[in-house]
């Protein structure tokens, strides 16, 4: 076991963890946070992306023990107390999602994304999300509700 | 999968004793890689060693003689990004951010983009033969389903394609790759770092048990006047090339001073043919003579079948970049065919 603390959504855990737990494992099993999804567990769907320290990355191929000193922020953790992110708001307004579970990572990546500023125009915005599947074929409401965001300039 | 033990080396020194003194261990920086390969059952480490606390790695400089230094930890989206590389080697900016997706370049290191290993499907499945997984089993993919195998410097014992982007890039631009070990520091041409399959596919590069790869050095050329990225592949974002192209052009007027022109997608190592960049000198830059220097690349592709498309699809590509680096400004994000 190795002691393990991890900072998410601003609240520190200290855990016990076997080197092998996937930050996705931990986060779902370990600290019962849910909203991030366990997709393929290889990589390949990015269902499973969070925010750590500024960047979005992949929760399954990173372990746990990595991100002792990160900060950590999964859909749990992006709302205000009362209100929604502009994100999530924007998905509701523009029906991106139909089954709803590759969400919590569009959104995360979404965010990430948009803090990254590196996409500018609507190709870049899809290429730049070409890591979130979507098996329900939502993409063009995911990219339109990502582009009202960008271009309303309400995003943190 | 195997348990493993985890530990967290300090500096470069640390990482190589740690490693000597544990020869099944294997180091971790991004874990994009040898993760999923543990996943798999297709790697079994004793330890990881975490090298993302390697400082004196993490940093990208210009150097006094005009080269520029990525150090190995700097994450393969900071080297994209980085102005530096944006400005005087854009081939390399293009290359990186034509692979895999955005998370995956936020965490994957420079040093591990060159240590990532083949996404041969036998390989990956451990319950065929696969010479590169377990010398001597044999290859499957020769004759079986080998639409995203080799064409170019394939042996009978392996067929299988180095997936990088970047590292196309990185041998267009004729990097090379600085090295520590239990005797010291060295440094690698990048053109000798991967290695052609022939006997030994189980090795794909160069690189000395129990050493670590610390930076990867640009020379002072970075062709951002004329160069282009084109990858060609089953989706438009987020899939391994089936041919990739690094074209990289010093011209006078429209006469080439000098070429340089890497494939990816098609071998087993990013693939240079010396001697097509060599016909191209003095040329005039159109596509009669990329054509004629696409005949002298692929003189001697060989497909399996599945693959045969890609020595047509190869020469086109070779032709269409050439003609992309004479005008920079028409590539599309992702590496696409400009319109």
């Amino acid at each position: 076991m190795t002691k393990t603390t991890l900072t998410v959504n601003q609240q520190r855990y200290e855990l016990n963890l076997l080197p092998w737990v996937s930050l996705l494992d931990a986060l779902r099993d370990h600290l019962k946070l849910t909203g991030t999804k366990k997709g393929c567990d290889h990589g390949q769907c990015g269902a499973c992306t969070i925010i750590c320290d500024g960047k979005r990355i992949l929760s399954c191929l990173t372990l746990a023990v990595m991100k002792n000193d990160s900060e950590i922020t999964t859909i749990e953790g992006i709302a205000g107390d009362e209100s929604l992110h502009p994100i999530q708001q924007a998905f509701i307004d523009h029906d991106a999602f139909q089954c709803g579970y590759c969400t919590p990572g569009q959104i995360c990546s979404a965010i990430g994304m948009l803090q990254e500023g590196h996409a500018h125009t609507r190709e870049e915005v899809q290429e730049l999300m070409s890591g979130n599947l979507c098996r329900c074929g939502a993409n063009i409401g995911i990219i339109d509700a990502i582009m009202q965001v960008k271009d309303g300039g309400t995003h943190e | 999968m195997n348990n493993f033990e985890y530990k967290q080396a300090t500096d470069t020194k640390d990482a190589i004793d740690l490693l000597s003194h544990s020869p099944e261990a294997a180091f971790v920086a991004g874990g994009t890689n040898i993760i999923d390969l543990w996943k798999y059952n297709l790697t079994n480490p004793s330890s990881l060693i975490d090298i993302n606390h390697l400082h004196e790695n993490a940093e990208i400089s210009m150097l006094e003689n005009g080269k520029t230094r990525l150090g190995a930890a700097v994450k393969n989206a900071d080297t994209a990004y980085h102005p530096l590389i944006g400005q005087k080697y854009p081939l390399l900016s293009k290359a990186i951010l034509a692979g895999a997706s955005a998370q995956i370049r936020n965490m994957a290191s420079n040093g591990g983009n060159l240590l990532q290993r083949t996404r041969c499907y036998y390989f990956y499945d451990p319950d065929v033969p696969c010479n590169k997984r377990n010398p001597g089993s044999g290859c499957p993919a020769k004759a079986g389903y080998n639409r995203i195998h080799a064409i170019l410097g394939t042996s009978e014992a392996c067929i299988a394609v180095f997936p990088s982007d970047m590292c196309i890039a990185l041998a267009a631009l004729e990097a090379t790759v600085n090295i520590s070990g239990p005797n010291g520091e060295r440094n690698i041409p990048f053109s000798q770092f991967h290695r052609l399959p022939g006997d030994r596919p189980d090795l794909d590069n160069t690189l000395e048990p129990g050493e670590i790869i610390t930076s990867i050095d640009l020379p002072e050329e970075g062709f951002a006047d004329n160069y282009s990225y084109l990858k060609l592949r089953d989706r438009h974002s987020y899939a391994f090339a089936l041919v990739s192209v690094a074209t990289a052009l010093k011209l006078n007027g429209n006469i080439i001073e000098s070429a340089r022109i890497a494939l990816g997608g098609v071998a087993h190592k990013p693939w240079r043919n010396v001697e097509a960049e060599e016909f191209l000198k003095n040329k005039e830059a159109n596509a009669e003579n990329f054509s004629a220097a696409a005949d002298i690349i692929l003189r001697d592709a060989k497909g399996f079948g599945y693959n045969d498309f890609k020595i047509a699809l190869s020469r086109k590509a070779i032709i269409r970049n050439g003609l992309m680096a004479l005008n920079p400004t028409s590539q599309l994000p992702g590496a696409q065919p400009s319109a």
